[in-house]
C-alpha cells in the first residue's frame, strides 16, 4: 500500500521537492525573464553595435572586465554621476547570445571596483586615452589598480602604420618594447568601449525618477552639512572627476597624448573665452593630442566656472577666476551653433 | 482573459495576497528621508551581528588563553583530579592519619597479589590498548581520541577518501588563485601574464572552490551519510566514481577555458561554457541517482532528515543549472533575471542545503546524542524551499528589473529569518549541555563556528537585501565579505567539522591535534581579518559614493583594507595547506590502526602458552 507520509515515501518526497522548486523557479525566474525579453525592443535612438564593436564585447567578456565594471545606472541619486537617466529594460534589449558556445553577456555587473561604463564612450571619447589606459592604466591614472593588458599590444614591426604607435612614458614601457602598437583585439575593445552611451528615450517616454535624492534640510538638521545657504562648489573635486584622467593631477598632461594645463597660454590668458569654449564644445584641432570631449551638456555653468577657476589658480597658474554668469553668456552663444 | 489586468499583474498580486502583504508591491518609495547611517535599523542590526562573531571568537580565545596560563602555572589544578591531589597533599598529618585509618578499616581486603612478586606488570595477552604515559602537554589541551568504524566497506572508504582528497586539492589550488587575485589589489603590476590577469583569475577562483572543493567535499560526505542513515550499502560504487570523474573533468576543463580567456558570458558562477557545465551537471545527476536508489533500498521505514536535505539539494542543483544554461529566455534583461536567480540559488539551494543535511548527521554523531528537534528541522527544510527560491533578484535592487520582482526578493529575504532561526536554534540546542565535549573535540569547534556563522551570515544577507542597505553596500567590497562569511564561514567550516569527524574513523588514523588547532585558528582569524577589513572598507566606499566624491577617492581609500584582506587571506591559505596535510595524513599517511580484535579473542588464542612465562617469572623470584 502506498504511504502518503512524505518521509517514508521517497518517490512522493522527491516529486514534491522537484515539483515545488520547478514551479517557483518558473514563477520567479523563467516566466519573468521570458516576458521581459518579449516585451522590450532596443530604443529607436539606440545604435546597434558594429561587427567591430561586437568583437570588442567578446574581448571584454573574455578578459573578465565585468568582474569590476558595472553597466547600470540605478534609479538612485548617487548613480547620477554615471548617466543622465536611470537605466531601463530597453537599454539592454539588444543583448543576445554571443555564439553557440557562449551565453548572453552579463554586462550589468555586480561589483564597482572600477567606474561604471554605461557612458564611458561619452565621458572618455579619446581612443588614444583608452589605448594608453589599457596598455598601462597607471600611466594615465596613477592610483588605478586595474590590470594592465600588454598582451593586447605588440612591438611595431615593419609595415605597421606609423599612426598607430603609442607614446608610452618610459617608466611604464614593457622591458624590450620599442614602439608599442595596439593589436586588432585592442582596437576592437576600444571600439566597443567608445560605443557605450545612453540612448535618448523617445519623445513622450518619461525616464524613471532618481530616488533617494538628498533632502538638504534633513541633512542640515542631522548636522551632516554646514548650514551655509549654498554649499560652495569644489572645483578641485570636479576637476578630479572630469578632467584628471587626461590632464593628470599635476596639470602636466601626458606628453604625446594630452596637453598640459600647467603654464598653458590658453589657461593663463586673461580672457578665458577660448578656455571656456573648449570645455563647452570640446576640441580636436591639434593632431599631436587626443580628442577633448564637450562638457556643455554634462556640467552646469557654476560647475564649469569652478573647474576653470581651479585650473587657472593651480600648479603655478595665476589667472583670475571666472564666474558662472560668464560661462552662461558663452553657453548662450554656443547653443544656436549646436542647434544647426 | 487576455486583456484583463490580472494577466499583467496577476502573479505578483496573487503572491502578495497569498502572503497577506500590502498590495502596493509596485509602488515606488518616494519620500526616503534618510537620517545619518547610524540611526538606520539595518546598519545597527549589521553591527550587532558582527559583534556576535567578534565576541564569540574573542570569548573562545580568552578561555583558551586563560586555560593555557592556568595550565602553565599549575598543571596539577587543570582538572578535578588535580584539585583533589592538591587537597590531599595539603592535609595535616593528623587529618591524614585519621582518614587513612578509616579507609584501611573500611577497605580491608586481600590485595590479590599475595602470591606474586613485586615486578612490573606485563600485558602479554594484549588486553590493554592505547596505553599512553604522560599524555599531558603543558601547552595543549588533550582532545578526545576517536575509535575507527569496524563495519565499513573498504571500497566505499576508498571512494570517500578520493572525493575528500580531490576536494582538498581544489581547495588549496582554488584559494591560492584567490589569494593571488587578492594580492593584485595591492600590487596590480605583480605580473603581466594574460592567463594570470585579475579578470581571468577571479572566475577561476570562484568556480574552483565552488565546484571543485565544496561540491566534491559535500558529495563525498554524502556517499557516507546516505548509506549509513538508510542502513544499506551504497547503491553503486561505480556511479560514485563516475560522479567524481565528471566533476573533476568539469573543473579541469573549465579552468583551462578561463585561463585561455574563454568565458561563457561573465555571469558570476556560470563562467564555464555549457559543454563544461554539462559535465558537472551529469556528475550531479549521477550522484542524485545514486543517493535516490540508496534511499529506495533502505531498510528503515522513514528516511532520516539528512536525506531530505541531500536529495533536495542535488535535485535543486540540477534544476537550477539547467535553467541557468537554457537559452530561450536569456536575451536582453532575461539574462539578468536568470543570473540573479542562478547565483543565489546556487549558494542557497545547492551548497547551503546540502551542507545543512550533512550537519543533521555529523553534529549529533560527534556529540553522541540525537538532534534537538525533528520538527524544527521539518520547518527549516520546507521554509528554505519556499522562501529561498524567490529571492534571487535581491542582487539587482534599483536595477531596471521589474520593481515587483525586487520587492518580492526583499520580502522573502527577510522571510529567510525563519529557516535560519529554526536551524540555528536546532543546532545550538543540540550543543546545549555539551560544553565539555566541544572543548574535548577537535572537530566540534569547526561545527560550532559554522553554526554561529550560519546565523550571522544568513541574517546579514537578509539585512543586505533591504533598499537602504543597498544604497550603502551594493557594488562595494562588502558583498565580497558577505560571500566569504557564507561560503567560507558557514559552508567550509561545517565541511571541515564533518571531515574531521569522519576521516579519522575511516582508517583509525587521527590527525596531529596541534595541527588541527593551527588549521582552525588560522582559518578563523584570517577570515575575521578578511571580512572585517572589507566590511569597513566597503562601508566607507559606499559613503564616499553617496557623498558624490570623485570615484578615484573610493579606490584610494580602499588601499589599507585591501592590504588587510590580503593579510587575512594569507592566514586562510596557510590554514588550507595545513588542512591538506592533515587530510593526507589521516587518509594516506603511516599505517592504518589495525582493527582491534575483541579481548576474549586474544585470550582464547592460546592462553596456556602465554601464561607460562608469567609462572616462570613468579617461580624465579621466590
Amino acid at each position: 500500500m502506498m504511504s502518503w507520509n512524505v518521509y517514508s515515501n521517497h518517490r512522493l518526497f522527491v516529486g514534491i521537492v522537484f515539483g515545488v522548486f520547478v514551479f517557483l523557479s518558473v514563477l520567479i525566474a523563467v516566466q519573468p525573464a521570458a516576458r521581459i525579453q518579449r516585451e522590450n525592443a532596443p530604443l529607436p535612438t539606440a545604435v546597434a553595435l558594429t561587427t567591430e564593436q561586437q568583437a570588442g564585447l567578446r574581448v571584454f567578456i573574455g578578459e573578465g572586465c565585468v568582474a569590476c565594471h558595472t553597466q547600470q545606472v540605478r534609479n538612485i541619486d548617487m548613480d547620477k554621476m554615471w548617466g543622465g537617466r536611470p537605466a531601463v529594460a530597453a537599454d539592454y534589449a539588444w543583448r543576445q547570445r554571443l555564439d553557440v558556445w557562449r551565453a548572453t553577456p552579463s554586462t550589468l555587473g555586480s561589483e564597482r571596483t572600477g567606474p561604471d561604463l554605461t557612458e564611458v564612450g561619452v565621458r572618455q571619447p579619446s581612443d588614444l586615452w583608452h589605448l594608453l589606459h589599457l596598455y598601462q592604466p597607471r600611466s594615465v591614472v596613477k592610483e588605478s589598480i586595474m590590470p594592465a593588458f600588454p598582451w593586447l599590444f605588440r612591438d611595431s614591426v615593419a609595415g605597421t602604420p606609423a599612426g598607430l604607435a603609442l607614446y608610452i612614458p618610459a617608466a611604464y614601457r614593457e622591458p624590450g618594447a620599442h614602439t608599442v602598437v595596439p593589436t586588432r583585439r585592442a582596437q576592437q575593445l576600444v571600439a566597443y568601449l567608445m560605443s557605450l552611451k545612453q540612448a535618448a528615450l523617445p519623445t513622450g517616454q518619461v525616464a524613471p525618477a532618481f530616488l533617494y535624492v538628498k533632502p538638504p534640510k534633513a541633512a542640515v538638521a542631522a548636522g551632516l552639512v554646514a548650514s551655509d545657504a549654498a554649499p560652495a562648489i569644489d572645483g578641485g573635486a570636479l576637476y578630479a572627476t572630469n578632467c584628471q584622467a587626461c590632464h593628470q593631477a599635476t596639470g602636466e598632461g601626458l606628453k604625446g597624448a594630452f596637453p598640459p594645463l600647467k603654464g598653458s597660454p590658453v589657461v593663463n590668458n586673461a580672457d578665458a573665452t577660448l578656455m571656456v569654449n573648449i570645455i563647452l564644445q570640446g576640441y580636436d584641432a591639434r593632431a599631436e593630442y587626443g580628442v577633448m570631449p564637450p562638457f556643455g551638456s554634462r556640467l552646469t555653468d557654476a560647475e564649469i566656472a569652478a573647474i576653470v577657476s581651479h585650473e587657472r589658480s593651480s600648479w603655478g597658474n595665476s589667472a583670475a577666476p571666472v564666474t558662472a554668469d560668464f560661462v552662461k553668456k558663452l553657453r548662450a552663444l554656443v547653443k544656436p551653433v549646436a542647434a544647426l | 482573459m487576455r486583456n484583463l489586468p490580472f494577466k499583467l499583474y496577476g502573479r505578483p498580486l496573487l503572491l502578495a495576497l497569498l502572503l497577506g502583504l500590502p498590495a502596493g508591491l509596485r509602488a515606488q518609495a518616494t519620500t526616503p528621508a534618510e537620517g545619518p547611517m547610524l540611526t538606520q535599523p539595518a546598519v545597527l542590526g549589521m553591527m550587532a551581528l558582527l559583534l556576535i562573531i567578534v565576541l564569540g571568537a574573542a570569548g573562545l580565545l580568552v578561555s583558551r588563553v586563560a586555560a593555557l596560563i592556568r595550565g602553565s602555572q599549575k598543571p596539577s589544578t587543570e582538572n578535578e583530579a588535580g584539585r583533589f591531589d592538591e587537597t590531599v597533599t595539603n592535609l595535616t598529618d593528623k587529618q591524614l592519619a585519621a582518614i587513612l585509618e578509616r579507609r584501611q578499616g573500611r577497605e580491608f581486603a586481600l590485595s590479590g597479589a599475595e602470591l606474586s612478586g613485586g615486578s612490573p606488570a606485563h600485558d602479554t595477552q594484549g588486553l590493554v590498548q592505547h596505553v599512553a604515559l604522560n599524555v599531558h602537554s603543558q601547552w595543549f589541551h588533550e582532545k578526545r581520541r576517536t575509535a575507527p568504524f569496524t563495519d565499513l566497506d573498504p571500497r566505499l572508504t576508498v571512494l570517500i577518501s578520493a572525493f575528500l582528497l580531490c576536494a582538498a586539492f581544489w581547495l588549496v589550488l582554488g584559494t591560492t588563485v584567490g589569494w593571488y587575485a587578492g594580492v593584485k589589489f595591492v600590487s596590480p603590476d605583480v605580473d603581466h601574464v594574460a592567463a594570470l590577469s585579475f579578470g581571468r583569475l577571479r572566475p577561476i577562483h570562484t568556480n574552483m572552490v565552488f565546484w571543485g572543493w565544496t561540491s566534491l567535499a559535500m558529495i563525498g560526505l554524502g556517499y557516507f551519510v546516505v548509506p549509513r542513515t538508510n542502513n544499506t550499502p551504497l547503491f553503486s560504487l561505480k556511479w560514485g566514481w563516475w560522479s567524481l570523474g565528471l566533476i573533476n573533468a568539469s573543473v579541469i576543463l573549465g579552468t583551462a577555458c578561463l585561463l585561455a580567456g574563454i568565458n561563457n558570458g561573465g555571469g558570476e558562477y556560470r563562467e564555464y561554457i555549457w559543454p563544461v557545465a554539462l559535465l558537472f551537471a551529469v556528475g550531479v545527476i549521477v550522484a542524485f541517482a545514486n543517493f535516490y536508489q540508496t534511499v529506495a533500498h533502505r531498510t528503515t521505514e522513514e528516511f532520516y532528515i539528512s536525506n531530505w536535505y541531500i536529495l533536495g539539494a542535488t535535485i535543486w542543483g540540477i534544476v537550477l543549472t539547467v535553467i541557468a544554461y537554457l537559452p530561450w529566455y536569456q536575451n536582453g534583461l532575461g539574462e539578468t533575471i536568470t543570473q540573479g536567480y542562478y547565483m543565489h540559488m546556487g549558494v542557497g539551494m545547492w551548497f547551503m542545503t546540502f551542507t545543512l543535511g550533512l550537519m543533521y548527521y555529523f553534529l549529533p554523531m560527534s556529540l553522541n546524542k540525537p538532534i534537538y528537534s525533528y520538527s524544527l528541522g521539518v520547518l527549516a527544510f520546507w521554509t528554505q524551499l519556499l522562501f529561498y527560491s524567490l529571492i534571487g533578484t535581491h542582487h539587482y535592487i534599483f536595477s531596471p528589473l521589474p520593481w515587483w520582482l525586487q520587492t518580492v526578493a526583499i520580502v522573502f529575504s527577510v522571510g529567510m529569518i525563519i529557516p535560519v532561526l529554526a536551524g540555528t536554534i536546532n543546532f545550538l540546542m543540540t550543543f546545549r549541555g555539551s560544553r565539555k565535549r566541544v572543548g574535548d573535540s577537535y572537530s566540534l569547534p569547526f561545527l560550532l563556528m559554522g553554526v554561529l556563522f550560519y546565523f550571522v551570515g544568513s541574517f546579514q544577507g537578509s539585512l543586505q537585501a533591504l533598499r537602504y542597505t543597498n544604497l550603502v553596500w551594493h557594488f562595494t567590497d562588502f558583498n565580497v565579505a558577505h560571500s566569504h562569511v557564507t561560503m567560507y564561514g558557514i559552508v567550509s567550516f561545517m565541511l571541515w567539522g564533518c571531515i574531521y569527524t569522519l576521516a579519522p574513523k575511516l582508517r583509525g588514523r587521527e590527525p596531529r591535534q596541534a595541527l588541527v588547532g593551527v588549521h582552525f585558528w588560522f582559518a578563523l582569524v584570517g577570515l575575521l581579518a578578511y571580512v572585517m577589513a572589507l566590511m569597513i572598507g566597503g562601508t566607507l566606499k559606499g559613503m564616499s559614493w553617496m557623498a558624490g566624491e570623485p570615484f578615484m577617492q573610493s579606490v584610494v581609500l580602499m588601499a589599507p583594507y585591501w592590504l588587510w584582506r590580503a593579510i587575512g587571506g594569507t592566514f586562510m591559505l596557510l590554514a588550507h595547506f595545513v588542512f591538506f596535510y592533515n587530510l593526507v595524513d589521516m587518509l594516506l599517511g603511516g599505517k592504518a590502526v589495525p582493527q582491534v580484535a575483541p579481548a576474549q579473542d586474544s585470550l582464547a588464542q592460546n592462553p596456556l602458552k602465554q601464561a607460562v612465562p608469567q609462572a616462570h617469572d613468579v617461580l624465579e623470584r621466590i
